[in-house]
């Protein structure tokens, strides 16, 4: 029989958030407790909590969307060989492909090896490619990267070796290696993920970053509702330090390195890489003017680099395979893989790394699966409140830092959410820009009078009040904050409003001059109503409603009273005959 | 009611860390996030007594304390949910759950039940976005929410009372 040597729990935030760690304990309980170990996340969020079972005949059974009450099942399993009990949990053909299609080196370990120990990165090959760096000269390996292609990851994609090579020439005694790991686009978590299954990688592509610019100081900023991943970071460094790894003259070679790590404390223009030192400094997250560029002066005015999370996750990788085998994956425009946190309407959400150069379509149907519902694909958003939206007619664009852009949307740090029929653009557009404003620092007065000028056209447009013009006077105000922005936030804030302006004018002239909101999201403008036709009179909508607005005699059709109606939706989500009409 | 200038907060709690931390350049964010994990929030008094030993200006303290979200100036109750509010969970219905919790406990974001009880507070991606639309109460999250399953978490919270 074969032997079942280690069942393995997925815990990221999400999985835990799903009862991973309720389904761990269950299964402790079942007497399992010697083979069972935790992992990562394997970033299939839609199918959470995920299962391993590892057998020494090297089978991998994945078992997903696992309770409490499957633990049993999976006992039996394991104990006796009985394949029955758990067939109705193992992975579908269909959902494997999801990680199939991928091609995985920023998230390689993933889900795979047990973040809070150290020998299984290492088994995997880990810290090796810092090893082989110190036998490198800096030079070397700025070429190395140089030959990659690598780009960064945070959103910008200035090419990494670059910035590398300028704090290298930068001369002094204090240089400082520093990751963002801000993760601020709210829509997005590939850097909390890289983090949380694989702490170890991140800080082998710093340690290598800071040989290569020679600075002897590291820090991670990392933001501060990220808990468990600064729970394990703290624990990657404890390790790494006490096997060597980190800390004074590195494996025996000379190079010495300490690193810590900064929690944020909550401000979306901390990502900004000027802002994150004034924070790290402990100052209010106001953007310095540049130049001068970190490279020159920069942490407590020292040189200093800051890439993303993958970026670095990148690294290692790369340092090991060669810059040749990670440029080969990829277009003219963009070399190797990124990594998407794939969300919103679509049926398989999660964590998508592919090679640059495939389609979004690619991504959103081949990966993704899909819409959720049976409603049509309408857009889907990139780079969150910096990024634009992309309208189902551009599906087929590559994705590529050139491509992307061409269409006013930004490859952006990887927040994928898609949307359908039923969100509406213009909601979408007020929603970011409801967001920039709060987050706006307040030190240029464009940013801070402007766009606070634009989410009261936009208020008044979801709201039915939208005049004649209106559309223009919001063209106008973002040529302005993007001329007079000082920071990459006020500059690129009129993203989302300029491309939902592109390419759903039409969404906006229905809110201004019809009054109607199409996608029947804005309150204001939309009623509800039940089809006498299509009731079955169930009543089940009026026991639903929270303000009971809804009348009726079983059997009968319901009416709703539109006087006490609050538009909370709850009756048209719970008809099982599809009699609630909103328009 | 005691006046708010007055001294109550028991200060040596911060002893250990004002000892780590307030001759180490650039750990005023650092200092405030250990405060606000003893205290809860941040006092009046607190914020003075740490100004005094950092010799930081008050004013610089309280101009930082106040840029980021992060820190709160008033006791917050038992529970603290933060609903967010990004881009996935609005996407997929985070109003109607801010709605839900209106409902079930009378208070919206920033507030806090008369009983102490339940707080709340808007946040921006928990990071669980597959889960979405996603809360979190004292470190555990709760995803997929309806307002019906909103609201049975609050119910079931208040019944262990
Ligand atoms: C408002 C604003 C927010 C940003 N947020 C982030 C962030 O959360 N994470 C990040 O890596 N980069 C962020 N950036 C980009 C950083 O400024 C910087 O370009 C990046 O960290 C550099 O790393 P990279 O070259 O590896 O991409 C942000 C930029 C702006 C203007
Ligand atoms: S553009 Fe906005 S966020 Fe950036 S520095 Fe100016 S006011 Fe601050
Ligand atoms: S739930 Fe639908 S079918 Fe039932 S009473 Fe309401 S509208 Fe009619
Ligand atoms: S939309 Fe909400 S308030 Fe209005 S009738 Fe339906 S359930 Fe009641
Ligand atoms: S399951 Fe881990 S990110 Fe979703
Ligand atoms: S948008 Fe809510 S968890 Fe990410």
């Amino acid at each position: 029989m074969v032997k079942y040597m280690k069942i393995a729990v997925g815990q990221g935030s999400c999985g835990i958030a799903a009862g991973a760690g309720k389904v761990y304990k269950a299964l402790s309980e079942q007497g399992l407790g010697s083979v069972l170990a935790k992992t990562g996340c394997i970033g299939m969020c839609f199918l959470e909590p995920i299962v391993d079972i590892y057998g020494d005949d090297g089978q991998l059974k994945r078992l997903v969307k696992v309770s409490e009450a499957d633990a049993e099942k999976i006992a039996r399993f394991v104990k006796e060989g009985d394949e029955e009990a758990i067939r109705s949990l193992e992975i579908s053909c269909e959902d494997s492909e999801f990680l199939t299609k991928q091609t995985r080196i920023a998230l390689r370990n993933c889900g795979i090896i047990d973040p809070e120990n150290i020998d299984e990165y290492v088994a995997r090959g880990g810290y090796s490619a810092i090893e082989k760096a110190l036998d490198m000269t800096p030079e070397q390996v700025i070429e190395t990267i140089k030959v990659s292609g690598l780009a960064g990851r945070g959103g910008a994609g200035f090419p990494t070796w670059f910035k590398w090579n300028a704090a290298r020439q930068s001369v002094s005694d204090t240089k400082y290696i520093i990751c963002n790991a801000d993760e601020g686009d709210p829509g997005a978590f590939m850097d909390r993920a890289v983090i949380e299954s694989d702490p170890h990688n991140l800080i082998e592509g710093m340690l290598i970053g800071a040989y290569a610019i020679g600075a002897k100081e590291a820090v991670v900023y990392v933001r501060a509702e990220y808990p468990l991943a600064i729970e394990r970071l703290t624990k990657a460094i404890a390790q790494a330090k006490e096997k060597g790894y980190l800390g004074q003259n590195i494996l025996g070679k000379g190079f010495s390195c300490e690193m810590r790590i900064k929690a944020g404390a909550g401000a979306f223009v901390c990502g900004e890489e000027t802002a994150l030192i004034e924070s790290l400094e402990g100052q209010r997250g106001m953007p310095r003017l540049k130049p001068p560029f970190p490279a020159q002066s920069g942490y407590w005015n020292e040189p200093s680099n800051i890439n993303n999370v993958e970026t670095f996750a990148n690294v290692a990788w790369i340092i090991t395979n060669g810059g040749e085998a990670f440029a080969e994956m990829g277009t003219e425009n963009g070399k190797g893989t990124k990594v998407f946190a794939l969300t919103g309407k679509v049926k398989r959400g999660g964590l998508v790394e592919i090679p640059m150069g495939k389609t979004l379509r690619d991504v959103i149907f081949d990966i993704g699966g899909g819409m959720r519902s049976d409603k049509a694909f309408k857009a889907v958003q990139l780079g969150g409140p910096s990024g634009g939206c992309i309208p189902a007619a551009l599906i087929d664009t590559v994705i590529d830092y050139k491509s992307l852009s061409a269409t006013g949307a930004i490859m952006g740090s990887g927040g994928m959410v898609v949307m359908d029929e039923s969100t509406c653009m213009v909601g979408m557009a007020r929603f970011f820009l409801d967001f920039t404003t709060k987050e706006s620092c307040g030190k240029c007065v464009h940013c801070r009078i402007g766009t606070k000028r634009m989410m009261e056209i936009l208020d008044r447009i979801c709201k039915g009040e939208g005049k004649q013009g209106d559309i223009e006077l919001l063209e106008e105000l973002c040529v302005s904050i993007k001329d007079g922005a000082l920071c990459g936030l006020g500059q690129t804030a009129p993203n989302p409003v300029l491309t939902t302006i592109k390419y759903f004018r039409n969404e906006y002239e229905a809110h201004i001059e019809e009054r109607k909101c199409p996608a029947g999201e804005c309150v204001e403008l939309i009623s509800y109503s039940i089809d006498p036709e299509k009731c079955r009179g169930c009543s089940l909508c009026a026991k639903k409603c929270p303000v009971s607005a809804i009348d009726g005699v079983i059997k009968q059709p319901h009416k709703i009273d539109t006087e006490k109606c609050i538009k909370c939706g709850n009756c048209k989500a719970v008809c099982k005959f599809s009699a609630v009409v909103c328009e | 009611m005691s006046c708010c200038c007055e001294n109550k907060s028991d200060l040596t709690l911060l002893a250990d860390v004002l000892n780590e931390y307030k001759s180490v350049k650039g750990s005023l964010i650092t200092i405030l996030q250990h405060a606000q994990e003893i205290y809860g929030y941040l006092p009046e008094d607190v914020l003075r007594h740490i100004a005094e030993q950092t010799d930081i200006p008050v004013a610089k303290v309280l101009g930082v304390a106040t840029f980021y979200t992060q820190f709160r100036f008033k006791p917050v109750g038992k529970y603290l949910i933060m609903l967010c509010q990004g881009t996935a969970c609005h996407v997929n219905g985070s109003e109607r759950i801010a709605a839900a919790i209106k409902e079930e406990l009378g208070i919206e974001d920033g507030q806090t039940t008369d009983d102490g009880l339940f707080s709340i507070k808007h946040v921006a991606c928990l990071g669980c976005c597959s889960l979405s639309p996603v809360m979190m109460i004292n470190g555990d999250t709760y995803g997929n929410l309806t307002p019906d399953k909103a609201k049975q978490i609050l119910r079931e919270l208040k019944n262990e009372e």
